[in-house]
Formats: structure tokens, sequence, C-alpha cells
């Protein structure tokens, strides 16, 4: 079984007129790749109608709901995470609620509000509670404040992560930008963080590096907007690692990660 | 295949693995990559980056498999000297990284250069970037290639070919639709840096500028060889397309360089 536990999808409300064929585009790469599951979040408007990264709570449950409707109608290829902006508390605790009723196995958080922020606390507890696994957007050490997100970094995810030790957390992008080695410092001994691999960034020793940091045991094949460098890293894996081990990266860790049956 | 885009030798802002000759042909048969043009990593950041070319000449001479891409640097003192050298010793191309060298990308040095190259039949190739501006070493401060330098390269000199890795879809655009049809056509780019699925921007520059304008490209071992490969296998593309990008264009220049047709 291949995961993707990094994919995004838009909607019609998100200010491209090619929104279709960027879905569907996905979709046909995903089956050329072998894609079994594409585990998405839609980042609200895209920037459309409220940022990226700072998302109205109207926006998110817009953005939401597309992704139930998207799943309903690709009920054996995609699954959803529940994405929340953490300065709407109530808000965000509602969504992943409902998200989760309706089927949706994980929780999106973006860059809305440092990772280790007390805020987070409770749609961690919520989280915990429904026994759904967060995705949390990271840039790879972040040295300074970047404009249009409030970004976290490894170190930042990990503090959270150790105030929540029932909670899995999925630090996203490894190859998405930033300097990966701080991350990997940082997330070896977090044993409830596991690695995701999407990002453009196919840098030599990475992968190599992330195994030693912390074994393919929590290491998450994804893609994120860039399939190309997914599938480059899925076959530098599999001549890496034993047959085992790659089977966890491609979809065994994620099948123990998400909450059971999520793959059926 | 023929990889326009490899080097060999450490780097200096991070431990990288598999940089040897050796390390870098298991890399291409691991890959399907049969010949890659090489550059020697380390002496891109020396203050006179030519010193690295003995090393690379050498190297090429043991292994068949590999060619040269050697460095000149234009505002060094007895420079066509160099340049001589890099045409004597079979280079395929020369390379001259503007930000690297410290030099404005088109000031007079580089348009001497630009003539130069020219006029001796070699390609001049540069990178925009070496590794994602987003994961590089706080002290590492080179400024990345910009479209209008490769648009002053490509109008400073009708006879100049220029090979540009590691440029995204706005940066290929950039320069193929601010030239000229003529100058256009005087510049490939390979595919290390242009995205595939779900945005599709290699397949939408196949289709607008066409397949002759792309080499495969790789950057290894700073990034995965699998990269081009995998892109290259997300497109729905005709056998003498594909040809083209992975060997045809590349074998082309190289023929050229050399005088052969």
């Amino acid at each position: 079984m291949l995961v993707d536990v990094h994919a995004h999808f838009y909607h019609e409300r998100t200010g491209r007129a090619d929104w279709r064929e960027r879905n569907e585009s996905r979709l046909t790469a995903g089956d050329r790749i072998g894609i079994d599951w594409h585990v998405a979040s839609i980042l609200s408007s895209w920037g459309h109608t409220s940022p990226t990264y700072f998302p109205s709570a109207a926006d998110l449950s817009v953005a939401n709901q597309q992704l139930r409707l998207l799943a309903a109608e690709h009920p054996t290829r995609i699954k959803g995470y529940v994405a929340v902006n953490p300065n709407f508390p109530a808000h965000a605790l509602e969504e992943i609620a409902r998200g989760a009723e309706a089927g949706m196995i994980g929780v999106k958080l973006a860059a809305s509000r440092r990772a280790d922020d007390p805020l987070l606390d409770p749609v961690c507890e919520v989280a915990r509670d429904f026994g759904l696994p967060v995705l949390h957007h990271v840039w790879q050490h972040r040295r300074h404040e970047w404009p249009g997100q409030e970004a976290s970094d490894g170190v930042e995810l990990c503090r959270l992560a150790a105030r929540h030790p029932q909670v899995n957390f999925l630090l996203a992008h490894l190859g998405g930008g930033g300097d990966w080695l701080h991350t990997l410092r940082a997330a070896r001994t977090h044993g409830n963080v596991y690695l995701d691999l999407s990002g453009s960034g196919v840098d030599g020793g990475m992968l190599d590096a992330a195994l030693s940091a912390v074994g393919a045991e929590r290491l998450l094949w994804g893609a994120d907007v860039t399939l190309c460098t997914g599938l480059a890293k899925l076959r530098y894996l599999e001549r890496l690692l034993p047959s085992p081990e790659f089977d966890l990266v491609r979809g065994g860790n994620a099948a123990r990660l998400f909450p059971r049956g999520a793959f059926p | 295949m023929i990889d326009v885009n490899v080097f060999l030798g450490p780097y200096p802002w991070r431990q990288l693995p598999g940089t040897s000759p050796e390390e870098v042909l298991g890399a291409m048969d691991r890959t399907g990559i049969g010949t890659a043009w090489v550059s020697h990593l380390p002496s891109l950041f020396w203050k006179d980056p030519v010193a690295g070319n003995g090393w690379l000449f050498d190297t090429v001479a043991r292994h068949p498999r590999f060619w040269a891409v050697a460095v000149v640097h234009p505002g060094m003192p007895h420079w066509e000297e160099d340049l001589a050298e890099a045409l004597n010793r079979g280079a395929v191309a020369i390379r001259a990284d503007p930000g690297l060298l410290g030099l404005a990308p088109a000031g007079p040095e580089m348009l001497r250069l630009a003539r130069a190259a020219g006029a001796a039949g070699l390609p001049l190739l540069a990178a925009v970037r070496l590794e994602d501006s987003r994961g590089r070493h706080p002290l590492d401060l080179a400024p990345e290639l910009a479209p209008w330098a490769v648009r002053a390269w490509l109008r400073h000199d009708s006879s100049l070919r220029v090979v540009v890795t590691h440029a995204d879809r706005g940066f290929i655009e950039e320069v193929h639709y601010g030239s000229t049809t003529e100058e256009s056509e005087r510049v490939w780019w390979d595919l290390s840096w242009v995205w595939d699925p779900p945005e599709d921007h290699l397949a939408h520059l196949l289709a607008t500028l066409g397949s002759a304008r792309f080499l495969f490209g790789s950057g290894q071992p700073l990034r995965l060889p699998e990269t081009p490969v995998a892109r290259l296998d997300l497109l729905s593309l005709g056998p003498a397309d594909r040809e083209r990008i992975v060997s045809g264009n590349a074998a082309q220049l190289a023929t050229r360089r050399s005088g052969a047709t």
C-alpha cells in the first residue's frame, strides 16, 4: 500500500480557474506512481478570500466541507485532514468534531500560530480524544520570521509533542525548504513525531540522514505539491531499504498512525 | 541518457555523500545515465576556481563516461589561456557562475567571456542556484543568477550558446519570451528545477517551448538523480521528444562544439 500523507486539493472558491485540472493532475499522476490513498487537506481558500496561512474560520469551514465532498466522490482514493486555525479555538474544536464524525482521519495545522503556543493545546487534546494524528506545517530551521506565515520549526513542534505524548504528530515536508539537518537533531528523541518526507527538496544525503536519525519506523512518504520529487524519493528508498522497512515508509507506518480502518 | 548537470568533489556547506567519481558512476548506473557533463564542485568556491580544472581533466581522462565542464573566471588575469586549455583538453562546455565568482552577472568580464565562448564554439553553462535558497548555509550568500543576465549574454554575442541549469518555469519563460526567436534558440534548460504534477510546469513548457530546448540534468550528487527520470516518467511524452531531452539535444550541443557536423 502506498499512502501520500501530505496531499492538497483545490475547490472552486480558491481563486484558481484551473482548480479542476490541478486536482485531476494529482489523481492521474497518483495512479501512475501507484498511490493508493491521498491523505489531503485544502488550505482554506489558498489566499483567495483570506491568507493561506492565516485563514478565516468561514474559509476553513468551506474548505473542509469541499474536501469531504471530494473524498465522497473518490471513496477509495482520498482521505481528509481537518484544517483549523488555533486562533479561533471554539471553531477549531467544532470543525475537528464535525470532520471526525464525517470520516476525516487527521488534523492539519499550518502556520497561523507557533507550534509551541498554548493555544494549540486544546486542539491537540481533542485530536487525542478522537484518536487523530496532527500534521503540522514546519519550516526546517526557522532562523527568523518569514512573511505570510507564523512558521514553526522542528524544535517548536517537538515542544508541543512533548506536552502531548498521547498524540502522534507528522512533522511536515522534510524536503519542503529550510535546513533539515536541524530538524533531524530535534526529532530524533521524540518518539511521537513522525517525519513526512514530502516537498520539492531532493537533497543528496537527506533520506539517508533521516533514516539514521529516526529509523524507517518514523518516516512517512508524501509528495505535497511536487509529485515528481515524491516519486524520485520513493525510487531512491526502494534501493536503499530492505523490503519490510520500505513497506513501512510506503504506508505501513501510516496505517498504524491514522485511525484503525482508515485505509480499507 | 546524458546528464548535463553533475558535480564531483565535496561541497563546502555540508557533508555530502556520494561525491567521488566512482560513487557518481554508481549513481549513474543506478538511474540509467550513460554520460555526465561534470564540474569540479569545490573549485566553484575557490578564489581561483581554475585550479580545479587540472584534476577535472585528469579524472575525465580516466573515466570516459565523464565529459568536462571547465570553470573559466573572466575576472582573472590571462583567463583566455584557461579558455584555450578547456578547448584543447576537450571540455564539452565551460562554466562561469557570476554569483559564486563575485562578478556582475552582465558586467564587462562576463560579456567578454560570452564573446570568447561564442568564438570558441564552447557552450557557456551557468547554474541559477545550487540549493534551495531556504536551506542554504547562513554564510552562503552568493546571489542567484537572474534572467536578465542570461538575456544580456545572448544579446551580446550572436554565436554564443548557453546552458542554464536549476532554472524554474518563471525564469525560463522570462528569458524565452524576453528574447528573439534567434536568441532563444541558443539557450538550453535542464530539468532539475522544473516541477511536474500537479502544477505541470514541465508539461506546459514542453508544449509551449518544445522539446528542443530541454536537456536532462539532475544536479547530482547535491540532488537525487532519480528526480529528472521521475519527472519524465510522469509526462505523456512521445519517444522522439523523450530521446531529444535525455540525450539528443545534449549530443548535438557536444557535436557542434567539436565541429564534427
